[in-house]
């Protein structure tokens, strides 16, 4: 189930929640949750056997799918002390498990268990390691430019994720938080509602895109990778100077990998 | 009314295109949610007033039949009539007895969204009744032979040229673009038909059990001529609209008001409690309450009970950001917004209305400035569901959630699918980073470039680095 010797380290046994996004499109930002987390003292596992968290289903109205999967993540992650992914969305997803199975389902327990120990990677440092655990590492990182975060919905609105990856953005020297109008605002994303309804909504993206670059921020920052991939692929679009990329990775100082959409990179060759 | 929702895309689409509508819908952004954050930012205890309102309704919809049994005995005692109407032609056939029963020819009417919800204006105008609006943006509807395409503001889908167009034609008086001129125009064409009306029709925000009283709010104070002169008086109300008291009910005007327009009060509030009394100045002769069901009783002890909890307030649609772009009458029927997404499947059917709970991105903002906190994605997710128990949902989409289904349970085979798509992506991107036109997802690349992936999967990745004990 497990793929590697969990590290020496005397923290807490945390199972990483890749994310599909995550797995498919940028590995990086695993990569950089992984390290945040290694910082924090604790021992990092990715579990084999998971996938995708099942929000495609839940929100497609399959139930029976939603459910099959929900197991599936629940046995993959038994046993860890802290679940924790770079995704408000997808922790958010796991966090709606109890809601698909009846309370006499074995399962449903189980799913309760899993919610109160999974959690979004920036509220996870901030909230259960503490404001000022990785202080010492992110003031050695440096990064001289404005930047401009968008609160993507599930996270802000479902997982209470809005002062976290602020607060730790703070510790980074250099860094300049400009708010945009409207950061509360959905950018359109909405899984499968972008390619269903796309007119409406490239029209929300597109007054978010706007949004953005009135900031004049060099580079816009968020927790979930479907809006980023929304965003960036955007902004590209319209031949806008803003990079994009996931919050992580200002505070895992990954900056020398390509933002999002940005130039070549092959991870592939890297390896 | 005739039901368009099936063609939410095609309106949507119209919608966008159309500069008149877009400006008036930037209007609405900058105005009632600004306001509502004011007010509720100046009352401190304003989120546990929504949990009472919350559990108050909940408690209401546990004993509706009690409630709703003491409204009608006091109605009566009062000496009003009170009729149940299970169905909307049920609604409108009683409607059109009791205008009948006192010859009626003309009737005004305050704004009501249940009698939008009836079709009541076509029935009446077939069965030669005449209605006149009496609400602003009602009446000037009524001129364009237009429908509200907002709950508490029916005509924010025009501009003020829309407006004076209308008034010139129909009042045929010099055209004006003066909105104080106007509005005193429509004050002066309104007063003749409060006079001569035989019958007022008015809705009701709330109806109290305690007293058998029926309340409208109102910011033009048309409601209260439209109930006071005619010597009939109809109130036309849905079932779930019954609160206990007094008391209860200030609890849901403070909620609505400062939810609404950010109000700290709306500046009408018109009681009715039966009709003249003895001694009384003014007031109709005849009081009628008409209880609609219309499949509302049907979702007490539903999935969709939550909905009922419903005060009106506009607050879900002013906040979203699906009605902010394409506006209220993009969704085909009465009820637009997130309120209408999860009410129109229940009204119209799914089969018909099945367009709106999919057209959602289950942001949540609807929900987290709901007075009442009505859950609205989980709601518009269980019509999902029902769409999807029915094998209603496109082709297309069926078999693509099959298939994605297929790998996601089996994490042998998703892995090396990942890792191909991955790849596949990358080398279609080329040197550029993203890429302008992915087969099969033109839904995302006909608007925004597709940003390109890292040419393999993490679990891949990650499994290498395991292997080989060095950082990527
Ligand atoms: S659903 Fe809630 S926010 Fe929307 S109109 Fe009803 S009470 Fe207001």
């Amino acid at each position: 189930m497990v793929n590697h010797m969990p590290n020496s380290s005397s923290g807490p046994r945390v199972g990483l929640f890749v994310t599909c996004l995550a797995d498919m499109f940028r590995p990086s930002v695993a990569f950089a949750t992984v390290k945040l987390l290694e910082q924090a003292g604790c021992s990092v596992e990715v579990p084999e056997r998971q996938t995708c968290c099942g929000q495609p289903a839940f929100n497609s109205g399959d139930r029976k799918t939603t459910a099959d999967i929900a197991r599936q993540t629940i046995d993959a992650f038994d046993g860890y002390e802290y679940v924790v992914g770079p995704s408000g969305s997808c922790i958010g997803m796991l966090h709606y498990y109890p809601e698909v199975f009846d309370p006499s389902d074995s399962y449903y327990q189980r799913a309760l268990n899993l919610k109160s120990r999974s959690f979004e990677i920036t509220s996870f440092l901030f909230d259960v390691i503490g404001a000022n655990a990785l202080q010492e590492q992110l003031k050695l990182l440096q990064f001289n430019h404005k930047v401009t975060y968008h609160d993507s919905c599930s996270g802000l609105r479902q997982m209470g994720i809005k002062q976290q990856p602020r607060q730790l953005l703070q510790q980074v020297q250099g860094v300049e938080l400009e708010e945009m109008e409207e950061a509360e605002t959905c950018c359109g994303f909405g899984g499968t509602f972008c390619v269903k309804y796309p007119e409406i909504s490239n029209r929300m993206v597109s007054n978010k895109t706007d949004y953005i670059s009135n900031t004049g921020a060099h580079t816009l920052l968020g927790g979930d990778l479907g809006c980023l991939l929304n965003m960036a692929g955007k902004l590209k679009r319209e031949g806008k100077q803003v990079e994009a990329r996931h919050v992580v990775e200002i505070l895992a100082g990954m900056t020398d990998i390509p933002a999002i959409g940005e130039a070549d990179y092959d991870l592939a060759q890297q390896l | 009314m005739q039901i368009n929702t099936p063609f939410f895309k095609q309106r949507a689409h119209d919608a966008l295109a159309d500069e008149n509508l877009q400006k008036a819908l930037g209007n609405l952004k900058a105005g009632f949610p600004e306001k509502r954050a004011i007010a509720v930012d100046r009352m401190p205890e304003f989120e546990e007033l929504r949990n009472q309102g919350r559990d108050l309704k909940n408690h209401i919809l546990e004993h509706l039949d009690l409630y709703i049994e003491q409204f009608e005995s006091k109605v009566i005692e009062n000496g009003g009539q009170v009729h149940w109407a299970r169905t909307a032609e049920d609604a409108n056939q009683i409607i059109l007895d009791l205008c009948k029963q006192v010859d009626a020819k003309t009737v005004t009417k305050g704004k009501s969204m249940v009698t939008e919800e009836i079709g009541l204006n076509d029935f009446l105008e077939a069965n030669g009744v005449q209605p006149v609006e009496t609400d602003l943006g009602e009446y000037i509807l009524q001129l364009r032979e237009d429908h509200p395409s907002h709950i508490i503001a029916p005509a924010i889908h025009l501009n003020l040229e829309d407006v004076s167009e209308a008034f010139h034609e129909h009042h045929k008086r010099p055209k004006s673009d003066d909105p104080a001129v106007l509005m005193q125009e429509a004050r002066e064409v309104l007063r003749d038909k409060f006079v001569a009306a035989d019958v007022g029709i008015t809705g009701a925000n709330f109806c109290v059990a305690e007293t058998g009283s029926t309340i409208i709010v109102t910011n033009e104070g048309n409601g209260d001529l439209t109930q006071t002169l005619p010597k009939t008086h109809i109130v036309v109300t849905s079932i779930e609209k019954v609160v206990p008291t007094l008391e209860d009910m200030t609890l849901f005007l403070r909620l609505l008001a400062r939810s609404a327009t950010g109000q700290e009060f709306t500046v009408y509030n018109t009681l009715s409690t039966g009709p003249r009394r003895e001694g009384d100045q003014d007031g109709p002769e005849n009081f009628h309450v008409v209880l609609v069901d219309n499949g509302r009783s049907e979702m007490v002890g539903s999935e969709f009970q939550d909905m009922l909890r419903c005060i009106r307030c506009s607050a879900c649609m002013n906040h979203c950001p699906v009605y902010g772009a394409v506006g209220g009458h993009s969704y085909g029927w009465v009820y637009p917004g997130p309120m209408g997404s999860v009410l129109t499947p229940q009204m119209i059917g799914i089969e018909k209305g099945g367009m709106l709970p999919n057209a959602s991105t289950f942001c949540g903002k609807c929900e987290s400035v709901c007075p009442v906190k009505i859950p609205l994605p989980k709601l518009m997710r269980h019509w999902r569901e029902d769409e999807f128990q029915k094998h209603l949902q496109p082709k297309a989409a069926r078999y693509g959630l099959a298939g994605w289904a297929f790998m996601a349970k089996r994490p042998a085979l998703y892995k090396p699918y990942a890792r191909m798509a991955s790849w596949f992506m990358k080398r279609l991107a080329g040197k550029k980073g993203r890429i302008k036109k992915l087969p099969l997802a033109g839904g995302w690349t006909d608007w925004r470039d597709m940003p390109a992936p890292q040419g393999t999967t993490f679990m891949k990745a990650w499994k290498e680095q395991q292997k080989n004990g060095e950082q990527p």
